[in-house]
């Protein structure tokens, strides 16, 4: 079942590509994404892993050779992070809306300016409407299992989507951690043979990408909201075959002593593990505090999420991206848009923090409690705090 | 601090070049190939050779690592590069039943003289040992065995796979310089 090592969260990644018997990559280097990519080439340069590794001069030739590698039928890796996804932005609306299955590796990074490399959700967050499957990893098991998953579920005929598979860059990307490393032989039974239904074929030419009118293109764009928003049952379907093929169960949400918190964290990524020894302390004061973390970004999970909040006072949710002049973190706006048509809703209080590689600490945790708490009682006339900046 | 049942949180100072950063990953390496629970990883910053840099360890035995931020209230520091000492405040943070483990070619007393005696401390002529079992002065390696030497955080022994992965050709020597540098230094209970 698979073999527990100490590895860098990049090198597992560029692994669970490798095990996932990639067919192509075609990745340009940026940090903090570089490991991964480093990896592959290293991987598939010492015959390693039997793939084509197409080296590009930037992101948006990136993820165009990639459409054009899946569309031939081949199984199809890349990676990037912050301004390199921001480069290949155009590139994901095409991959999605021609349903190409792309898997992807976001080593989630602030956006420039002023220039910084480290880790926050802003990248993420830019690529929220590009229609492609995303998932947001929380420790380095979860991104490892998570690329496996994602080639099982964009390469489903009833799906066909790309997918991004997003780890905090350097929070996760440049940590040692232990990690059970599954076995190539369990992988290929997991994830079934990529048989894309209308590959390119010089011997039977298609169109792809055809020009859509005033006359086709709404139809095509609802075709493309039906089909993420249907690929929630096997989203559900592979996350089960996995559970029971390799032990480790994922869902759309994950629970940390949330049944029945009056407050309840609310996190997406790897501040959940924080958030999680934060809850511990809290409820050892005998505060009833609880913990949520998204794991399935899109398509979004309303009807768990609803589920999971139901019970609850208050939530208090963490993003780490601003939308400037906006309701508040992207997230934040999500968890309150899901909420408003219930009648009987949570207040909700929102938090952005973390940008640009700040940490967010235990402590942080719980100040964000115990403000969220406050405004909660007093009322505040923002609509988001941001949390632990000089002023 | 009496065993590793509990969180053992370490800072390793050095300077961009010196393998504090490696010196990390070998650790938590070594932990987790004892079933521990591990996590290592750098001050993340744009690296540059020559200029302070920091690298941290969290090992647990028991329970999975949670915490994903800097080291700012160590349990052990670990100083590769004496001149630091001169420049920046190796023991900040450190808990007051910690440990400070140095490369120097000072004295203990000499050292106690500059730290007190409220940490328990270790030192090491990292450097005297590196050139002579390295034939270089990078002491990332031999300050692994100074650190086991002043605590057991893993056996010694569990660093020799992490090293011969790590150093594949150049792996025995680096091995030689750790053990050389666990029987080499010299430690001074707290008080």
């Amino acid at each position: 079942m698979g073999e527990r090592i100490g590895i860098e969260v990049s090198q597992a990644i560029a692994e669970a590509a490798m095990l996932s018997n990639v067919d192509v990559i075609a990745a340009y280097p940026i940090t903090p994404q570089t490991h991964i990519v480093e990896h592959l080439a290293e991987l598939v340069a010492s015959g390693e892993l039997d793939a084509e590794y197409i080296p590009v001069e930037s992101e948006h030739s990136a993820m165009s050779a990639c459409l054009g590698a899946v569309a031939t039928g081949a199984r199809t890796f890349t990676a990037t992070a912050g301004q390199g996804l921001e480069l290949m932005h155009e590139v994901l609306y095409v991959a999605s809306s021609m349903r190409l299955p792309v898997i992807m590796s976001v080593a989630n990074r602030a956006l420039s300016g002023p220039l910084n490399v480290w880790g926050d959700q802003s990248d993420l967050m830019s690529v929220r409407d590009t229609g492609w499957i995303q998932i947001v990893a929380a420790n380095g098991q979860e991104a490892v299992d998570n690329v496996i998953c994602a080639f099982a579920i964009g390469e489903d005929r009833r799906v066909l989507l790309p997918v991004m598979v997003h780890v905090d860059g350097f929070y996760l990307t440049h940590v040692i951690e232990p990690v059970i490393m599954p076995d190539r032989e369990e992988v290929d039974r997991f994830i079934p043979p990529y048989d894309y239904p209308l590959p390119l074929d010089t011997e039977k030419p298609v169109t792809m990408g055809a020009f859509a009118p005033p006359v086709l293109y709404p139809e095509a764009k609802k075709a493309q909201d039906v089909n993420l928003r249907g690929s929630m049952p096997v989203i559900l379907e592979h996350w089960d075959r996995f559970g029971k093929a390799f032990g480790r169960q994922y869902g759309p949400l994950e629970h940390y002593r949330s049944e029945g918190a009056k407050t309840l964290l609310l996190t997406m990524g790897s501040i959940g593990d924080t958030a999680s020894a934060a809850v511990d302390k809290m409820r050892d004061e005998g505060k009833d505090v609880g913990l949520v973390q998204l794991r399935l970004w899109r398509p979004f999970p309303f009807a768990e999420f609803r589920n999971a909040v139901r019970d609850a006072d208050l939530l208090v949710v963490v993003d780490r991206a601003i939308s400037f002049g906006g309701p508040g973190g992207p997230f934040c706006s999500e968890v309150r848009a899901a909420l408003y048509d219930e009648e009987k809703r949570p207040k909700v209080t929102g938090f952005i923090a973390g940008l640009g590689g700040r940490d967010i600490t235990v402590a942080g945790f719980e100040d964000m409690v115990a403000r969220g708490i406050e405004i909660a009682e007093t009322g505040t006339d923002q609509e988001y705090e941001i949390y632990g900046v000089r002023e | 601090m009496t065993d590793t049942n509990e969180l053992v949180e370490i800072r390793w100072h050095g300077r961009g070049g010196q393998g504090a950063v490696t010196s990390a990953e070998i650790l938590a390496r070594a932990a987790i190939s004892e079933g521990k629970y591990a996590q290592a990883f750098p001050k993340f910053g744009p690296e540059r050779r020559g200029a302070p840099v920091q690298a941290f360890d969290r090992i647990n035995s028991s329970k999975p690592i949670r915490v994903r931020a800097d080291v700012d209230e160590p349990d052990i520091v670990i100083v590769l590069d004496p001149t630091l000492l001169r420049i920046i405040n190796v023991t900040s943070g450190l808990k007051d039943n910690g440990i400070l483990v140095v490369n120097t070619s000072r004295t203990l007393a000499e050292v106690e003289a500059e730290f007190g005696t409220k940490w328990k401390l270790a030192a090491v002529d990292a450097i005297k040992i590196a050139r002579e079992e390295l034939g270089v002065p990078i002491v990332n390696t031999t300050m692994l065995g100074a650190l086991l030497r002043a605590f057991a955080v893993v056996e010694t022994d569990s660093l020799v796979v992490p090293l011969q992965h790590r150093f594949e050709r150049l792996a025995e020597r680096n091995i030689n310089a750790m053990k050389r540098a666990f029987k080499e230094t010299v430690v001074k209970e707290r008080g």
